[in-house]
């Protein structure tokens, strides 16, 4: 039971911060259609920002806010210089773009960070707790917190304010939401702008415990992707329950079987899951039109 | 009909007349490595620029077609030749298994999910260290033929030149054959496709073994020409470097698929005399080709050629 605990808690933990990478990553694609493969060079921002920040002696809240807005320039760049030029091109041709913009970030990173792994202290000491057995670090509660801020911040954003419709609209019907008056272009914007500083969030909360490097980012970018795809692309309930069950997956895979296989056993449940339901967990089932 | 031999004319001219330029090894090693990554690319363009399906996971058939060549001598004590033909064998095998279940799937879904699949093969040879030597990889051994033993990266250089024209000609009949008709069939609309009596499963899958061996053997002959591999050749990055080739040289295109591998060959080597801005540099130029030339060099530098004619 002790160990049933213990890898529940390191599996919510990591699903945590695959279910924020994966409702940033739902988010830009709702908006402009972009499937970003540059989503984990945001959370890499966000935890080595706030590293580079603090070592220069900004005091850690001042520095986790000076990454987040460093994540949110990067993120307004990548959809001003990158995306928007080639607005035109197809889905391929957009995925290979922020391929190239991740390899721009981390090329960057490399050069004014530095290669090396990194810790922050945890946000309320690095002392475990004992809770049926199972050893809990305090810091997992921040994680499971702000998971739970964000997502029901971005819920009531989405639902109740009218920026939040007008994403709800762009992403149903892009034409359609520009004849009703939506300026569209803002709209795909701000998603980047927001999914920026949510993966930045992400990325602070979780070094603490998994520490960060300038090279983490393409790792979390394929799990965000794949937790997105194994909920229904497009699906922001769907991304981050998808993040979350991906998170448990590898942690009793890597518990009861082995860890060099935690991921294998993440993709194979990934693959018969979409044998079975082509559309993913949550996906509308889509039809072709002729 | 010269549209038809054209393409691997050209290829074959540029295979033979580049080594005028080439004052080393070192050059007619660069050289043989883009032929054989061209190859790969010409496979996985047979799935994506003619039937219209992704693949992300691609480099899975060039690792296992690397490992068998690697592995099947070193273990079993295989001829290494019999070995990339047992590699082709396998990586048409698992083609044709998974195959059709994940060709199922459209677009992004298939998209991970053959992302999924190149993952899993990585996760494989990384792992099974007493098969593999896990991580850090193994030696290949240098085949011989009948006493002649193959090695050096000039010979490297004709071998994979002469199998990638080889490779072109047959994705150039295959292309023109019924079968690949009906892949460009169902790559413009697999409903209207399979109401004109296409079998549209069984076509993607064809096309999908076909590439699968294709990378399988690209694979077999990187091993033999580094005399080592690593689990890396099978890994997301090599993925997305083919895709990236493919669809930078431009689609479709066979003489696309050469210059994409040349360029994502040829340039990083340059690059490494910036050192630590090599991966920001190569971002940026491929950022700037995609915002430029959407459709890939090659069309985009014929559609020009061609306004020219015509003005």
């Amino acid at each position: 039971m002790a160990e049933f605990l213990q890898f529940t808690s390191s599996g919510l933990t990591v699903g945590a911060v695959y279910a924020l990478v994966a409702l940033g990553f739902t988010l830009i694609f709702n908006a402009s259609g972009v499937v970003n493969f540059a989503q984990g060079e945001f959370v890499m921002l966000g935890g080595m920002g706030t590293v580079f920040a603090a070592a220069a002696g900004v005091p850690l809240p001042l520095a986790a806010l000076l990454a987040v807005a460093l994540a949110v320039v990067a993120g307004l760049l990548l959809d001003g210089l990158a995306i928007r030029p080639a607005r035109q091109a197809g889905p391929i041709v957009l995925i290979i773009i922020t391929i190239g913009a991740a390899l721009v970030i981390r090329g960057l990173a490399q050069v004014f960070f530095d290669k090396e792994f990194h810790k922050l202290p945890g946000f309320s000491g690095d002392a475990s707790i004992h809770i049926g057995g199972a050893a809990v670090l305090p810091q997992t509660f921040w994680v499971l917190a702000g998971t739970l801020a964000i997502f029901s911040g971005m819920w009531w954003f989405m639902t109740r304010t009218m920026t939040g419709k007008a994403l709800r609209a762009t992403a149903a019907n892009r034409l359609a939401a520009e004849l009703v008056g939506i300026d569209t272009r803002l709209v795909t914007t701000l998603a980047f702008a927001v999914s920026a500083g949510i993966g930045a969030v992400a990325g602070i909360l979780i070094t603490p415990i998994t520490l960060t490097n300038y090279d983490i980012g393409t790792m979390l970018a394929l799990k965000a992707f794949v937790a997105s795809v194994l909920g229904g692309m497009g699906n922001p309930i769907g991304a981050v329950v998808g993040g979350l069950l991906l998170g448990l997956l590898e942690a009793f895979a890597a518990g009861y079987l082995s860890s060099s296989y935690k991921d294998a056993a993440a993709i194979v449940v990934l693959l018969l899951v979409l044998f079975a339901m082509p559309s993913g967990l949550f996906g509308s089932k889509s039809v072709e039109r002729v | 009909m010269l549209a038809r031999l054209g393409p691997p004319a050209a290829i074959a001219a540029v295979i033979l007349l580049a080594p005028l330029l080439f004052q080393s090894g070192y050059h007619f090693r660069i050289g043989a490595l883009v032929w054989i990554n061209a190859l790969a690319v010409i496979g996985l363009n047979v799935l994506m620029g003619l039937a219209g399906q992704v693949s992300l996971g691609h480099a899975g058939f060039f690792g296992i077609g690397a490992y068998a060549a690697a592995v099947l001598p070193a273990r079993y004590g295989l001829h290494p030749l019999a070995a990339t033909a047992a590699g082709a064998v396998l990586c048409a095998a698992v083609a044709f298994t998974v195959g059709r279940p994940i060709l199922r799937l459209k677009g992004h879904y298939l998209a991970v999910a053959t992302l999924g699949l190149g993952m899993l093969v990585a996760m494989v040879l990384t792992n099974e260290v007493w098969l593999t030597g896990g991580p850090d990889g193994m030696p290949a051994p240098r085949p011989d033929l009948g006493g002649w033993r193959i090695s050096g990266p000039e010979t490297w250089y004709w071998i994979s030149g002469t199998v990638l024209v080889l490779g072109v000609l047959l994705a150039q009949n295959l292309r023109i054959s019924p079968a690949g008709l009906a892949l460009g069939a169902l790559h413009d609309s697999e409903v209207a496709a399979g109401t004109l009596g296409v079998d549209v499963a069984r076509s993607k899958l064809v096309a999908f073994v076909v590439s699968a061996v294709y990378g399988s053997v690209a694979g077999s002959m990187l091993a033999f020409l580094n005399g080592h591999v690593t689990p890396d050749r099978a890994g997301f990055l090599q993925s997305i470097e083919f895709v990236t080739m493919a669809v930078l040289g431009g689609l479709g295109s066979m003489i696309g698929s050469v210059a994409g591998a040349a360029v994502l060959v040829v340039i990083p080597q340059v690059l490494t005399f910036f050192h630590e801005y090599e991966h920001l540099m190569l971002g940026v130029l491929v950022i700037l080709i995609m915002v430029l030339l959407p459709s890939g060099v090659v069309p985009a530098l014929s559609s020009l050629l061609a306004r020219r004619r015509k003005e």
